[in-house]
């Protein structure tokens, strides 16, 4: 599949039409970045696809699940995706986007024990976990344990419509938080491809911008 | 006082753990950070909240 893309377009083509809209430093900076993404679902899903349309060099994914059809609601799987691992069916469609990109895949339950031979080299996590237990435990024990790691997490985009109250705010010195910080598939409310696609721009909007800064 | 997401509090001298359980927070969903250092969880209990410390404890909720 992947030397499929390559002999589809060459690297010089893709990087000349992305030199055609920003400079060429940016093109670099992207180049030169290593972004993880922690959970695979719709947030992490979208993050990807949208970080390797941007040039984003190196893209760590991490998940421990396989695709589902209830995923393909909101997250970018397809239907001949099902049952295969997110972190080689996620890979697969990035390498349709771009092939010259690094992807490295982690199949892991994150816990404490393991954040720190995960995450270590990255110097921006985004946090994409759906459960609010294992992302409170992902972002905490990242901040503690990498103390020069930022992290750009997803907290409230469940829901229909109301697209404006998600938002990216700073919430602590290495902690950016996008999404509406309410909205709860706790509470019975259902997730929809829409918002999770906004909160999943915002951070990936955020980490580009955390690049170039 | 103590700040609390950006309130004034009456809390100093009470147990971390014990007043944000008081204040209705499930401390299996927070992120809690006092003076810019995070406090991991199991750590809560650990320490004592001191007149002018400035806390923030963040909520997650589930959707991804």
């Amino acid at each position: 599949m992947r030397e499929e893309a390559k002999n589809m377009i060459t690297e010089e083509e893709l990087e000349a039409a992305f030199d055609a809209r920003f400079p060429k430093e940016i093109r670099q900076k992207f180049r030169g970045a290593r972004v993880a993404v922690a959970g695979l679902g719709g947030l992490g899903s979208n993050i990807a696809v949208m970080l390797a349309r941007s040039g984003v060099g190196h893209l760590l994914l991490v998940d421990f699940d396989v695709v589902d059809v209830t995923n393909l609601n909101r997250q970018m799987y397809l239907i001949r995706h099902l049952g295969i691992p997110k972190t080689e069916a996620l890979p697969d469609i990035l390498r349709q986007i771009n092939p010259y990109l690094e992807y490295k895949s982690i199949r892991v339950k994150v816990t404490p024990e393991n954040i720190v031979s995960v995450f270590s080299g990255y110097p921006i996590v985004c946090e994409a976990f759906d459960k609010p237990d294992q992302k409170a435990m992902l972002v905490q024990q990242v901040l503690a344990q990498l103390p020069e790691t930022i992290v750009v997490s997803g907290n409230g985009m469940a829901g229909i419509g109301n697209s404006n109250a998600i938002e990216t705010k700073q919430m602590m010195s290495r902690l950016y938080v996008c999404g509406d910080r309410s909205t709860d598939v706790g509470d019975g409310i259902g997730l929809t491809a829409p918002r999770v696609a906004i909160c999943a721009g915002h951070q990936a909007g955020k980490v580009l911008e955390l690049i170039l800064n | 006082m103590v700040t609390i997401n950006g309130e004034s509090k009456d809390a100093a001298g009470n147990d971390l753990k014990d007043y944000l359980e008081s204040m209705g927070f499930d401390l299996m969903k927070i992120v809690v950070e006092k003076n810019l250092e995070i406090i991991p969880r199991e750590e809560l209990g650990k320490h004592v909240i001191k007149d002018g410390d400035t806390i923030e404890v963040l909520r997650f909720v589930g959707g991804g």
